[in-house]
């Protein structure tokens, strides 16, 4: 029975290749779609400068600032001391000798403290290094103010040489009260490459 | 009216020369199957592509669990190991469930809700037919100098972009393919769904099936472009100097775990959602009873949907997050077995006090329904911060989404295949092949599977084609497991072919005793045109 309506509609399909009700434009819906796929393909891309600034705000990824902070004359807590330990460490593939003279340092939030980093370059090529760095917890990268890093510039050494790198920084008395101490990381990438790129850019233009 | 018939045609004249196989309902012979617009046709190619990728990946899996029989190395390198846990999940997650999935849909959407074919029908073709290229791109390069991709199928950076193989393009481009046909196949379901419903469907009328796939198919269309976006970061920060997850060049590789999640949590949801439509479809069939619940069903499964965006990083425990933020997302997490835990309670409601039978389907939809359950168990149990900086990385990951992926996904589409394979073909299935695949699945799926939350908890690493001695008992046990459950599905391809071949009894048009909805309504097997003329909704 029902074997028999159907064999008789697809005789009439035959004619048309669609029947009457659904003979409609799909085109507005499909284009709605579209609109929300490229979206979301955009909003990926949105999504890297919205987490640096998410990031610059809450501090969760423990980046410090790139810019160096001017020393305000802010008074100094004798009443908090803060532990501050120091992690010195090349990426894998770098080369370099790379360690933290000064390994832990109690400071006093507000007063300045400078301390320094040995770097040595023990390959026989020259070799142009970056500093990345990261606290944790991410929460006290927003209170570390740094006046001057090495972090701040490229570090290029020659085969064979040898550096001190000195780092001096401040920490905002607005320190949460539940932070006693933090450990502040650098990792030393091998940049040669791209830093020369860029370099040879700057030459041709 | 009029305006009807003009459009009818001006359709046919523009018809009457490319579209021959209209005149014929079943063209013969390969062009049959590259060119058809046909949603059955296209469904029916979906499904053997799945299948075929699900024994690839099970061979794969084959090579891993050898590897793993004993502590040491001693049938494949590590860089080999690492490729095959790559390409693994690779192909089980985009060649064998989301393909098996579309396929199910493609199938079953136009006439769960009475309508003649996909809304789309040339673009479905397109859909399916650059799969094959994007799975031929994948697996070539593994025969390639330096290998395939052995970063993960979560590609991490700086793994993807640092310390992958030149292959890693290959990889981008198969999967922006899968990507692109994924979301074709979205689109196609979405507007099917919105626009050619028969009159009388109302959206709280549709099967459970159907309403869970169009929730499917928003996630596709919210996250595909999002994974898209992430592999063309990793393919512009290996290849062409970007520093989007580089951190000597101010990039941060976290960013990239934070999109891959934001997808992939969502992916995870698009894998499983269909399949507690499928078992919404079988479950009161096999109970004659109404589906318990059928609106709560209806709104757990979109709160489902709207939760999967919020707990992405319950997989970034420990790169360190605050506090807070992982309570925020370790109680996100949690909210989400409310509705599931509604999907499960209204399933043993349905079959509370039903006049169950237990037919091949209604068994897979039970051990569904315990296995999973098991799964989202485990699930809770990663959720809770302070022990999952234990469970991390570990087996117990992969005991906890295996037991959601192949006894959840995998044994729902079994399930739906066993369920429909009648209708599709006209003939019942060989009863006795089936039942020997289901107890052999089961059986050995169990032995695969569940003693790797042991050697998880114990702290046995993931990953890793070595392990210390005191794991060598259980992986030798989940090995056999393993080896078992691979020839098991050796029965369901026998069952499918004899299928094919159209052997068996003749079936009825409603087929089982106690289904109800449209598709049980056409004659069986389904004619290659249904629906030109709209049904009567009740």
């Amino acid at each position: 029975m029902l074997n028999d309506e159907t064999n008789k509609t697809t005789e009439q399909v035959e004619q048309s290749s669609q029947p009457a009700y659904v003979q409609q434009d799909h085109s507005k819906t499909v284009n709605k779609i579209l609109l929300l796929v490229g979206g979301m393909f955009c909003f990926a891309f949105a999504l890297v400068p919205l987490y640096d600034v998410f990031c610059a705000v809450t501090g969760i990824n423990g980046k410090t600032n790139t810019e160096a902070a001017v020393y305000e004359a802010v008074d100094v807590d004798e009443t908090r001391t803060i532990t501050v330990d120091f992690i010195a460490r090349t990426n894998s593939g770098m080369p370099w000798e790379f360690t933290a003279q000064t390994k832990k340092v109690d400071v006093h939030p507000g007063k300045m403290t400078e301390v320094a980093f040995y770097v040595r370059n023990p390959t026989g090529r020259d070799i142009i290094a970056q500093a990345v760095p990261s606290v944790t917890p991410g929460t006290a990268s927003l209170y570390l103010n740094k006046t001057e890093c090495f972090c701040f510039q490229h570090q290029p050494l020659k085969a064979g040489e040898e550096a001190i790198m000195p780092m001096v920084f401040y920490i905002d008395p607005q320190l949460p009260e539940n932070i006693t101490f933090f450990t502040l990381q650098y990792t030393l990438y091998d940049i040669t490459e791209s830093a020369q790129e860029d370099a040879v850019e700057v030459v041709m233009n | 009216m009029t305006t009807t018939t003009d459009t009818n045609n001006v359709a046919d004249a523009h018809e009457e020369h490319g579209h021959d196989d209209h005149h014929h309902h079943a063209p013969a012979g390969l062009t049959r199957w590259l060119f058809t617009t046909n949603h059955k046709d296209i469904g029916t190619l979906y499904l053997w592509f799945a299948f075929i990728m699900f024994l690839v990946g099970g061979a794969m899996a084959m090579v891993i669990r050898a590897e793993l029989f004993q502590p040491g190395l001693q049938i494949v390198e590590p860089h080999f190991f690492n490729q095959m846990t790559t390409v693994h999940g690779l192909i089980m997650v985009f060649g064998a469930v989301m393909p098996a999935f579309t396929g199910l849909a493609n199938w079953l959407v136009p006439m769960m809700i009475g309508a003649p074919d996909m809304a789309l029908p040339r673009m479905n073709n397109w859909s399916f037919w650059i799969l094959p290229f994007a799975f031929l791109i994948l697996l070539a390069s593994l025969f390639m100098e330096g290998g395939g991709p052995a970063f993960g199928w979560t590609f991490y950076a700086p793994l993807s972009t640092t310390y992958s193989g030149d292959s890693t393009a290959l990889f981008v481009f198969s999967v922006h393919i899968m990507g692109i046909s994924s979301i074709m196949g979205a689109i196609n379901v979405i507007v099917t769904i919105f626009n050619m419903r028969a009159p009388g469907m109302t959206y709280m009328k549709m099967p459970l099936f159907v309403w869970t796939w169009l929730i499917t198919a928003f996630l596709l269309i919210a996250v595909m472009p999002v994974l898209a976006a992430a592999v063309t970061m990793v393919l512009t920060d290996k290849f062409f100097g970007t520093d989007f997850f580089n951190a000597a060049g101010g990039g941060d590789p976290v960013l990239f775990q934070h999109i891959f999640w934001f997808f992939g949590h969502p992916e995870v949801y698009i894998m499983i959602l269909p399949a507690f439509g499928i078992i919404s479809q079988i479950v009161p069939t096999f109970s004659r009873k109404k589906l318990f619940g059928y609106a709560s069903m209806v709104y757990a499964t979109a709160s489902i949907a709207l939760l999967s965006f919020i707990v992405w990083a319950h997989h970034m425990f420990t790169t360190g997050m605050p506090v807070a933020y992982e309570m925020f997302f370790m109680f996100a997490t949690m909210l989400i077995s409310v509705p599931t835990g509604v999907k499960v309670f209204n399933w043993v409601a349905t079959m509370w006090r039903g006049s169950l039978s237990f037919e091949i389907p209604m068994m897979f939809a039970i051990a569904f329904i315990v296995l999973f359950t098991i799964g989202g168990l485990s699930g809770l149990m990663l959720a809770i911060v302070p022990v999952d900086f234990q469970y991390h990385d570990t087996y117990f990951v992969v005991a906890h989404f295996h037991y959601v992926l192949v006894t959840g996904a995998v044994f729902s589409i079994m399930a739906a295949v066993y369920y429909w394979l009648p209708k599709w073909t006209g003939k019942m299935f060989d009863i006795t092949l089936a039942k020997w695949h289901f107890w052999c699945s089961l059986v050995s799926v169990n032995l695969l599977f569940f003693p790797m939350h042991f050697v998880g908890l114990a702290g046995m690493p993931r990953r890793i084609p070595d392990y210390a001695l005191q794991f060598a008992d259980f992986n030798k046990w989940i090995s056999v497991g393993g080896f078992a459950f691979g020839l098991s599905q050796l029965i369901f391809l026998a069952l499918l072919i004899k299928a094919c071949r159209h052997q068996g009894e003749p079936v009825s048009s409603q087929v089982w005793d106690g289904a109800e909805g449209l598709e049980w309504e056409i004659p069986s097997p389904a004619p290659y045109h249904t629906f030109e003329t709209p049904p009567v909704v009740k």
